[in-house]
């Protein structure tokens, strides 16, 4: 699927990083982790009602599952699919962790400025994606609880938070199909709970491909009677037939 | 301190009030003042999203509250953090717990996905948070809505990332109260969710207690 004639774009992004774009329904979206370590905060939009957005809550509740791999899918809050992990070498990906903000970065890091390091300056998880998002005329009201590619936050049974190093290695990458047309924004900081002292923020490829229609045994559309209802609520919305779920 | 088992005097109780089982409340509780939830009769979901009242773009953040402590489930200490990664309330007592804030609020849409497609026409707590943003007017609309406390509800995450809906751990009387570190504007939904158990499959009233000392 991600043989030459599918690639529709490349590029590469730099730790610290953000960036935004419009994934269409029928795309992949491959986020590879160039160096290994990266941290890649993102979030989805439906292009044409962007109140319709990436769902945390109901993405883990509709899946019985913490974290993100193949075969979930990212649900959004109006029941249906955003994008389906149809490949992912990681294994593991957090939407409980968050994002960073300048004050923790500062505590964290220390100081860097634009005006003494240029663009080499520390960028944060809130700002960065309240940067991007202002592109498309959203704000702070829509910057929800996101989705952390490459991060893994386990939970003990009384809850305690462990950030796990070494989770994605280079070279490992998630493969997101899009299932409606959405607006992405994503940034390149390091996971807030990263307990590295030293600034130090990966970069990433992204490449999209054109994908291959979505067959009735698709396993992310398969995965649970869950998922098969969300891609019916998606279906209708395009005003397609839903896929045959009888046999 | 055993305020546990001490009844508040009157004099000090700023606002009662019984909420019905499937209704929203919304109300302001000033800085300083201390904000009881009772679970009358136990296991009832209470679905609590905060603003700051004085500027709604600053809102409860279920992220920023866990990372900041550390751990998913809230109780006694838990600071309640905004977007903005401001202290909004301290959890100063509950007899409870502990409580949720990964299983955000059901709605129409998600009850088609969870249980069935024509679940739709179920009551919800989105639907009861829409409207009460229209009966007060906040100028907020669905945009506002993210992801909330479920004060009294148990959903248990494992080691290898397992995550569900669980019996309720809450019994009746148990209550969970803040202390308000700014003026809060409280919105709540008290669950109407009658396909998982996280209100014991019969939803219940519960009291709002505002006071200070």
């Amino acid at each position: 699927m991600s043989d030459q004639n599918s690639i529709i774009w490349s590029e590469q992004l730099p730790g610290g990083a953000h960036w935004s774009g419009v994934m269409r329904r029928g795309t992949t979206l491959r986020i590879k982790d160039v160096e290994g370590g990266a941290n890649v905060s993102a979030l989805m939009y439906n292009i044409e009602v962007p109140s319709e957005r990436y769902n945390m809550p109901d993405t883990l509740k509709g899946q019985k599952t913490a974290f993100l791999t193949t075969p979930n899918v990212c649900y959004s809050d109006m029941g249906r699919v955003l994008c389906s992990i149809v490949e992912d070498t990681c294994g593991w990906h957090d939407t409980i962790g968050g994002i960073s903000d300048a004050a923790m970065v500062k505590e964290k890091y220390g100081e860097a400025d634009y005006q003494k390091v240029h663009n080499d300056y520390y960028k944060n998880g809130y700002d960065s994606l309240i940067n991007e998002l202002e592109k498309w005329g959203l704000d702070a009201k829509d910057l929800v609880p996101n989705v952390n590619f490459f991060s893994k936050i386990r939970v003990e049974l009384d809850g305690a938070m462990t950030y796990v190093v070494g989770n994605s290695k280079a070279g490992d990458y998630v493969d997101l199909r899009f299932e409606m047309d959405c607006i992405v924004v994503l940034a390149t900081a390091q996971h807030p709970l990263d307990p590295s002292s030293e600034y130090a923020p990966k970069p990433i490829q992204l490449t999209a491909m054109k994908a291959e229609p979505v067959q009735s045994d698709d396993a992310c559309l398969r995965h649970k009677k869950e998922n098969e209802r969300a891609f019916y609520n998606t279906a209708i919305y395009y005003g397609e037939k839903p896929y045959d779920f009888s046999n | 301190m055993t305020l546990a088992t001490e009844q508040i005097p009157d004099s000090q109780i700023v606002h009662r009030e019984v909420v019905k089982a499937g209704d929203p409340w919304m109300y302001v509780v000033k800085a300083g003042q201390k904000f009881r939830i009772v679970d009358l009769e136990g296991n009832q979901a209470v679905d609590t999203l905060f603003y700051n009242a004085n500027d709604t773009e600053e809102r409860y953040s279920a992220t920023d509250t866990i990372k900041g402590q550390g751990n998913i489930y809230l109780t006694t200490g838990s600071v309640l953090r905004s977007n903005l990664n401001n202290p909004m309330l301290t959890i100063t007592e509950d007899t409870c717990g502990r409580h949720d804030t990964l299983g955000g609020a059901c709605s129409a849409e998600s009850n088609t996905v969870r249980y069935s497609i024509d679940k739709r026409h179920m009551h919800s707590c989105r639907d009861s948070f829409l409207t009460a943003l229209s009966k007060w007017d906040y100028g907020m609309t669905k945009r506002d809505l993210s992801s909330n406390i479920n004060f009294f509800m148990n959903v248990p995450v494992s080691p290898e990332g397992h995550l569900d809906f669980d019996d309720g751990i809450s019994a009746p009387g148990r209550y969970v109260e803040m202390t308000a570190h700014m003026d809060t504007l409280v919105l709540v939904s008290n669950c109407p969710q009658l396909n998982n158990p996280c209100n014991g499959y019969n939803p219940t009233p519960v009291e709002m207690v505002i006071w200070e000392e």
